[in-house]
C-alpha cells in the first residue's frame, strides 16, 4: 500500500485520506504517537522495528529539515505521507557574513515542487536561510488550499510581487512572518492585496525587514478587520504619529514591532502628542513583547512605560539611545526574560539592567560599530554586572573590545544555567586587558561551569589550551564558532576527540590544517556540517575526508567564486555534510564537490 | 605546520595546565601559523606586521564578516553615515518595463550617457540604443527618470552633470509608451 499515492489521489479535497490499518497494534500506535512532538523522541520510535517506523511515518505531521542538502525533496515526501507543516533550513550561518558566494544555493523551488503535489493538505511554512523565488511562492499560493502560515528567516530571492500573490491567494493565512530577509522592493503594494471581503484570520504579520514603503490606508484597514491579530511588527516607513492610529485599533496585541518610533514631521504641540501615546500604550493590555524602534526619537520612548511592567521581550537593538534614556524604561521591566539591546547603553545601561530584570534570561548586546578601537562602551564591568543581577541567565550574546578573564571566570559561577555563551571580542587576538593573558581561562571556566551548555563562540586571544578545556568539558557542546583562535591543529583536534555531541563546527581563520580534520573521521558522519574557511587544509586533506566517508558531501570553493577552491597552498573555504542522497545537482561551478 | 617543540604537540590525558608549559609565552607568539597563511583581506596588514601578527591590527583593516554582525543589521544603523561615507555614490533604482524586481545602479561610476547605457544594457540584457534629438530612441526600449521635480523625463535630454544631480530614479519603458505619455 502506498501512502503517498493514496495522498495523491485525495489531493483535492485539501485533506489526507487514511487508510484502514491491517494492524489492530499499528492503530493503537498511531493514535498513540500522535501525541508524540518531539523529533527526537520521533526519531528513537521509528527505530525500534518496521512496524514502529511505519506508525512514526503516518503520523508525523511536522518535519524538520536541517540542511535542504541532506535529503532528497522525494525521500521525505516518501517517507511522510500526512505533513501540515514543514520547516528547512538552507545556507551555514556563515552566509550571514558574506563568506557564502551570493548564487551558492539552497533553493526551495525541488522542495515546493515536491511538495505541492504530495502535501495537499500543508498548512505551514517555515524557511531559514533559503533562496525562495516570486514563482516559488506562486507555487505554494496555488497549490496549499489550507495554507496558513509562512515564516521566512534570513531568506532572499523573492520580492513584493510574490508576497502579493500569497496575501491574496491564501485566503486561511493566519502567520506571515518575515524576518530579516531581503525583499525586493517591486514596488507592489502588496498589504492592498490582503482580501477586503470579512474579517480576516490573521493573527500574526510580521514585516519589518522589508524595506519599501507601505500603503499605510491598507495596512490600517487590514488591522481594523482583523480580530485575531496578536503580533504586528511594522517596518520603518511607519511613523509614530502611523503607529498611533493602528494601536488604538489593536489594543489587543500581544507582540508589537513599533516601526521607525520617530515623527514624520516637525511635532508643534509635543505634550498632548506625548500624553496621547501614553494612553494608546496604556490600553495595550496585552503586550509582552515590543521591538522596532527603528529610527527612534529617544523622546517617544517614555511612551512604553504603561507596558513595561509585563513585558516578557524586548529588543531594543536597533535603537541609539544611552544609559540615561534608558533607565526610565527599564526599571520598570521587572518580568523581563528576552532583551536585546545596542552597546551604547554603555556598562551603566547594562547595570541597570542588572538591577531591575532579576528573571533575564536571554541577553544580546550589539554593537554599533563594528571598528576594531582600542575603546568600546561595553566592557567586562557590564558583563560582570549581569551575570551578578540575572542569575537565572542561559543565553547571552555579547559584543565587546576588551574583556578580562576574571568577568568571564565569574559569569560562569553566577550564571550556572547557561545553554548559550557567546562572545565576541571584536578587537581580533585581543588578550585579557588586565593581565595581558589568553582568554583561554575565562572560555575554559564556561565549559567547566556550565554543564548545560550546547552553544558555544569564542574569540580574544586563544590558544590550543582554551581548545583542550572545551573538548574536556564541553560534553553537551552542540554548536561551536570559532574565529581568529588556536596555535595549531592540536586545537582542533581536542574539539573534534572530546565534544563527543559536536553537531555544527564553523571555523574560520584559524590555523588548523589536514592533521587536525583527519581527527575527526570517527565524527564527522554525526554531524549537521563542518565549515572552515582560512584555515589551513588543503585540497588532499579535503579529499582524504571524501574518500574515507562516503557519505559526506565535501565541498570546496572560494568566496569570490574563482573556480577551483584553492587560495594559495589551501582551500579557501570547506564546507561538508552528511547526505542520504550524495552531491547535489545544482552545484554552481565555483563549487567544487570532492 | 611548525611546531615550537613535541611536547606542544602530545596528546595527555592530564588536566590541562599540569604540564608546567604555561600559555604566557603565547601572548607574543611567534608568528608562524599565522603569517604563512592568511585570508586575502588580511595579507595587507599581515605583510606589514612580521613580527607581532597577534597585536590587534590597524583599525582601518577591512575584514570580510568580521565582527559577526548580519549585514543587515549593520546596513541599518549604519545607514544614516553610509550614505556619506559609501564614497558619494549615486545610487538609484532601475526598473524595466516586464523585469521582475529592480536593481540599483551607482551613476557616479558612469561617465557619459553612452556608459550608462552600456551598463544598463548588460544588467537588463537588452537593446536601447542611442539618443537622438530627433529620433528619440531608435530600439524597442527607452530609459526614462524621475527627476528632483517628480517628472518623468527622457535620458538624455540635458547635459550628463544635471542629469546626476536631478535623476532620482529610472526606469526603461517600452518604447512604445514613452510615446503615449
Amino acid at each position: 500500500m502506498s501512502l503517498a499515492g493514496l495522498a495523491r489521489d485525495a489531493g483535492d479535497a485539501g485533506d489526507y485520506f487514511i487508510p484502514y490499518p491491517d494492524q489492530v497494534l499499528e492503530n493503537v500506535l498511531e493514535n498513540v504517537l500522535v501525541f508524540l512532538k518531539s523529533r527526537r523522541d520521533r526519531n528513537a520510535v521509528s527505530l525500534v522495528c518496521k512496524s514502529w517506523y511505519r506508525a512514526e511515518a503516518y503520523t508525523r505531521s511536522e518535519v524538520f529539515i536541517g540542511n535542504c542538502y541532506a535529503v532528497a525533496p522525494r525521500r521525505v515526501t516518501k517517507r511522510f505521507a500526512r505533513v501540515r507543516s514543514v520547516t528547512v533550513k538552507g545556507k551555514p550561518r556563515f552566509a550571514d557574513f558574506s563568506l557564502l558566494p551570493q548564487d551558492w544555493g539552497a533553493h526551495f523551488t525541488p522542495w515546493v515542487a515536491v511538495m505541492a503535489t504530495a502535501y495537499r493538505a500543508l498548512e505551514k511554512i517555515h524557511l531559514k536561510r533559503m533562496s525562495v523565488t516570486d514563482d516559488d511562492l506562486a507555487v505554494v499560493a496555488h497549490s496549499f488550499p489550507n495554507f496558513k502560515e509562512l515564516v521566512l528567516v534570513c531568506c532572499e530571492g523573492f520580492g513584493t510581487g510574490g508576497l502579493a500573490v500569497v496575501v491574496s491567494e491564501c485566503r486561511h493565512l493566519r502567520v506571515l512572518e518575515l524576518i530579516e530577509d531581503e525583499v525586493f522592493d517591486d514596488e507592489v503594494d502588496w498589504i492592498s492585496c490582503f482580501p477586503s471581503d470579512g474579517p480576516s484570520n490573521l493573527e500574526s504579520l510580521s514585516f519589518d525587514c522589508v524595506e519599501s514603503p507601505i500603503n499605510f490606508e491598507s495596512l490600517e484597514k487590514l488591522v481594523a478587520r482583523s480580530p485575531l491579530l496578536k503580533k504586528l511588527r511594522l517596518n520603518r516607513h511607519v511613523s509614530v504619529q502611523l503607529l498611533y492610529r493602528l494601536l488604538i485599533r489593536a489594543p489587543q496585541l500581544t507582540h508589537l514591532g513599533t516601526g521607525s518610533f520617530s515623527p514624520l514631521e516637525e511635532s508643534n504641540n509635543e505634550n498632548t502628542r506625548e500624553t496621547d501615546y501614553v494612553s494608546a500604550f496604556a490600553a495595550c493590555r496585552s503586550i509582552v513583547g515590543l521591538s522596532g524602534f527603528r529610527e527612534i526619537a529617544p523622546e517617544y520612548l517614555p511612551a512604553i512605560i504603561p507596558v513595561c511592567a509585563n513585558l516578557t521581550s524586548l529588543n531594543l537593538s536597533y535603537a541609539n539611545i544611552d544609559a540615561e534614556q534608558l533607565k526610565p524604561v527599564i526599571r520598570h521591566c521587572h518580568k523581563l526574560q528576552v532583551f536585546w539591546v545596542l552597546d551604547s547603553i554603555c556598562d551603566e545601561g547594562l547595570q541597570a539592567v542588572a538591577a531591575t530584570c532579576k528573571d533575564l534570561r536571554e541577553l544580546r548586546v550589539f554593537p554599533i560599530d563594528g571598528a576594531e578601537n582600542a575603546e568600546g562602551p561595553v566592557s567586562e564591568v557590564g558583563l560582570l554586572a549581569i551575570s551578578l543581577g540575572c542569575r537565572k541567565l542561559q543565553s547571552i550574546l555579547y559584543f565587546c573590545q576588551q574583556m578580562t578573564n576574571a568577568a568571564v571566570v565569574a559569569m560562569s559561577k553566577n550564571c550556572p544555567d547557561l545553554v548559550v555563551f557567546r562572545l565576541c571580542i571584536i578587537g581580533r587576538y585581543r588578550p585579557d586587558h588586565v593581565t595581558g593573558e589568553p582568554m583561554d581561562e575565562g572560555f575554559g571556566a564556561i565549559v567547566k561551569n556550565c554543564k548545560k551548555l550546547t552553544r558555544l563562540a569564542v574569540s580574544g586571544l586563544l590558544t590550543d589550551m582554551a581548545f583542550s578545556y572545551i573538548g574536556q568539558y564541553g560534553k553537551l557542546v552542540r554548536t561551536l564558532s570559532v574565529a581568529f583562535a588556536g596555535d595549531s591543529d592540536i586545537g582542533l583536534k581536542y574539539v573534534l576527540e572530546g565534544c563527543t555531541n559536536l553537531q555544527k563546527l564553523e571555523i574560520r581563520d584559524s590555523p588548523f590544517g589536514d592533521s587536525a580534520l583527519r581527527s575527526g573521521l570517527h565524527h564527522f558522519s554525526n554531524m549537521r556540517f563542518v565549515w572552515m574557511s582560512s584555515c589551513q587544509v588543503t585540497q588532499e586533506g579535503c579529499l582524504d575526508v571524501a574518500r574515507q566517508l562516503p557519505r559526506l558531501v565535501v565541498e570546496v570553493f572560494r568566496r569570490d567564486e574563482e573556480e577551483g577552491g584553492q587560495r594559495g597552498d589551501f582551500v579557501d573555504t570547506l564546507y561538508m555534510y552528511r547526505s542520504l542522497d550524495g552531491p547535489r545537482a545544482d552545484a554552481p561551478l565555483f563549487v567544487k564537490i570532492l | 605546520m611548525d611546531l615550537i617543540n613535541f611536547e606542544a604537540t602530545e596528546l595527555r590525558l592530564g588536566l590541562p595546565g599540569s604540564t608546567g608549559e604555561q600559555p604566557e609565552k603565547k601572548s607574543t607568539p611567534s608568528p608562524v601559523n599565522t603569517n604563512k597563511r592568511s585570508s586575502s583581506e588580511m595579507d595587507s596588514s599581515i605583510s606589514e606586521k612580521q613580527d607581532s601578527s597577534r597585536s590587534p591590527p590597524p583599525t582601518k583593516v577591512q575584514v570580510v564578516g568580521w565582527p559577526p554582525v548580519r549585514s543587515h543589521r549593520r546596513n541599518i544603523l549604519q545607514g544614516k553615515k553610509s550614505e556619506s561615507e559609501m564614497g558619494s555614490g549615486i545610487y538609484v533604482k532601475v526598473s524595466m518595463d516586464g523585469a521582475p524586481y529592480l536593481r540599483k545602479v551607482d551613476l557616479k561610476v558612469y561617465k557619459s550617457y553612452g556608459e550608462l547605457m552600456k551598463g544598463l544594457q548588460e544588467m537588463f540584457k537588452c537593446i536601447i540604443g542611442l539618443y537622438s534629438e530627433m529620433e528619440g530612441y531608435k530600439s524597442e526600449y527607452a530609459p526614462t527618470y524621475e527627476d528632483k521635480d517628480g517628472d518623468w523625463m527622457l535620458v538624455g535630454d540635458v547635459p550628463w552633470d544635471m542629469f546626476l544631480t536631478s535623476c532620482r530614479r529610472l526606469r526603461i519603458m517600452k518604447s512604445c509608451e514613452v510615446m503615449e505619455s
